[in-house]
């Protein structure tokens, strides 16, 4: 770490090279310089080509009425026109943003909390808690196609586990569990969550491993029982995974599209924002600039947990 | 709790070892009277022609993955082994990427995928299914190529904050006396830090190529052909098509299922580390 390292004979300038404060750059050559940089320089330049630039490229159609044919003119600039019909006009924007909302608060205050119950127990190193924690794991391999799948053979009306083991289909009360659009964003989320609960376990799982045992003993003898041990010190020292945990989760929500388009292509009670982008500016129609508006909303609200989660890497960096 | 999260999966299996026969005498909810047989299976392995589309995923997954730790080792590599500005906001550029939405991007990326122009170079084919160097519509959009560079871009943020996390522990005085004895970056990457690095990039691999199999939405929108699809983006597909029934479907679900249940069995190691390094390190 320190600044007097000789530079190497093959490095002609070797000491006015880009000033670093540990000074580790006075013995890189010029050679291995322009590597570096291509290093990071090509990655970089394909995810800003690739992801950012996109990004950026909603934002600024999203003030538009382009719809895909020919190059965006002046013309195409219709201000704030998107928005406004998206929010009073455009009769699907607030079911699919309740939704959405619906989706979140499910996962945070059912499945996470789930998941981190399932890890706090399987923690304890109980007899065969190897073989709990396989078993709540196998959901979380599978895509979420697979999952649709799975559990369309649970719910399907009249061949579907669930009406015939509870008799409903001899009797003759189907519940269309997929098909209702009262209750089928639930059926859904029970399928997802099948598959949440196992990953928010295993990430836990791992964070509570880390924790320093002696914590815990403290705990026991300062005579706390098992629950106020969690809550009270266990809970607390976990406070970064408990961020991540819910970074998690909030995107988790935000990306729902794979079950819900399966199931019936996001219609009909299973209207989400990541379904209604595609819809308008993709598959159906070609409404470029409105659809950008809807990503654009689903954008902001993402910023929230992406800048959470990076305030928190910046911390731990520092 | 068990016997609830494992019965939808072995519902599944059950309903696909069952003949059609069978389930529409007796009902669904019933014990086997005509036995189990594989027969489901047969019938859309062949029908459905699955194994071209297993070799679909395989012709994206394998370079997206090779690929996408290559870049992100190397970007990696630069922004924890040395010093410069702007390595924190490179690596938060990279991490940020990964956590967007892909929908939020996909409607300009839909554009672009439009308008690159890709040079064609002959293919390879393989009965109704043809493999094309690059492209086979000068456009990146419905191509291979495409589906395995969005990929590598996306996976690539995740990578990269995966495995800066990890190169940290490694300690910078390896690199620094390499380069002291004269060694080249590139070969303090190759031959120093990437074999010092090879529990992660084994536990990325396995975690990589199953995220990578199970993707559903980029092959849904960029790729628009079916009989290009990836196994995965096939099935919704297929559903129609040829899965006229729920032993059907559940058979196919099942035959899908099996790389991603290998991984499970096989690599479950692997898959968690990687999911707790991005996560309980950094």
């Amino acid at each position: 770490m320190t600044s007097s390292t000789p530079a190497r004979e093959d490095s002609p300038r070797a000491g006015d090279l880009a000033g670093s404060r540990q000074g580790r750059y006075h013995v890189l050559t010029r050679y291995d310089r322009r590597i570096l940089i291509l290093m990071v320089g090509v990655p970089l330049l394909l995810d800003v080509a690739l992801i950012w630039w996109p990004t950026l490229s909603s934002v600024l159609l999203s003030f538009t009425n382009w719809d895909g044919v020919g190059p965006v003119t002046a013309q195409n600039f219709i201000g704030l026109k998107n928005y406004q019909f998206m929010f009073t006009g455009y009769t699907l924007f607030w079911p699919a943003f309740l939704h959405n909302v619906i989706w979140l608060a499910w996962l945070a205050f059912i499945a996470t909390p789930l998941g981190m119950f399932f890890a706090v127990l399987l923690d304890r190193d109980l007899r065969g808690s190897r073989l709990y924690q396989s078993v709540f794991f196998l959901p979380v391999v599978l895509s979420l196609v697979i999952v649709g799948f799975i559990w369309e053979l649970q719910f399907s009306p009249t061949e579907g586990f669930i009406n015939n083991a509870f008799g409903l289909v001899k009797s003759g009360n189907i519940i269309d569990w997929l098909g209702n659009p009262r209750i089928n964003l639930f059926a859904i989320l029970v399928a997802a969550s099948w598959r949440h609960v196992g990953y928010i376990m295993v990430i836990y799982l791992a964070g509570l491993k880390s924790v320093d045992p002696t914590l815990r003993e403290a705990a026991k003898v300062d005579g706390a029982n098992e629950i106020q041990t969690f809550f009270r010190v266990i809970f607390p020292v976990m406070a970064p995974i408990n961020v991540v945990i819910a970074v998690i989760t909030a995107i988790e929500a935000l990306r729902a599209f794979d079950i819900a388009f399966i199931i019936n292509q996001g219609k009909n009670g299973l209207e989400l924002l990541s379904i209604l982008i595609t819809n308008n500016s993709i598959s159906e129609a070609s409404l470029v600039g409105f659809g950008s508006a809807i990503a654009v909303v689903l954008l902001l609200i993402s910023l929230g947990p992406i800048i959470v989660f990076l305030s928190r890497v910046m911390r731990t960096q520092s | 709790m068990v016997v609830v999260w494992l019965f939808p999966f072995f519902w599944a299996v059950y309903s696909s070892l069952r003949p059609i026969s069978d389930t529409i005498q007796h009902g669904y909810l019933s014990w086997p009277s005509g036995g189990l047989s594989l027969e489901n299976y047969q019938t859309v392995w062949n029908q459905a022609e699955l194994p071209y589309y297993y070799l679909n995923t395989l012709v994206i997954a394998v370079p997206a993955v090779v690929l996408t730790l290559l870049l992100a080792s190397m970007v990696a590599f630069a922004c924890t082994q040395f010093s410069w500005r702007f390595n924190l906001a490179t690596l938060m550029i990279f991490t940020a990427g990964n956590l967007l939405p892909p929908q939020v991007i996909i409607v300009p990326l839909f554009r672009i995928y439009l308008n690159t122009p890709i040079p064609m170079l002959g293919s390879l084919d393989i009965g109704k299914f043809s493999f094309p160097f690059f492209s086979d519509n000068t456009l990146l959009y419905d191509q291979y190529i495409g589906i395995m560079l969005i990929h590598i871009v996306f996976q690539a943020g995740f990578a990269t904050f995966v495995l800066s996390n990890y190169m940290k522990t490694i300690s910078k005085e390896i690199t620094e006396s390499a380069i002291m004895d004269g060694a080249h970056v590139l070969r303090i990457w190759w031959n120093i830090v990437l074999p010092l690095c090879r529990p992660a990039l084994a536990a990325m691999a396995t975690l990589l190529f199953t995220f990578v199999y199970n993707d559903f939405f980029w092959a849904l929108i960029l790729i628009s052909t079916g009989s290009k699809r990836p196994i995965t983006s096939a099935l919704n597909n297929l559903q129609g098509e040829f899965f006229v029934n729920n032993n059907l479907i559940a058979a196919g679900a099942m035959l899908v299922a099996i790389p991603p249940i290998l991984v499970y069995i096989f690599l479950q190691k692997q898959f968690i580390a990687g999911l707790t390094l991005g996560s309980t390190k950094g």
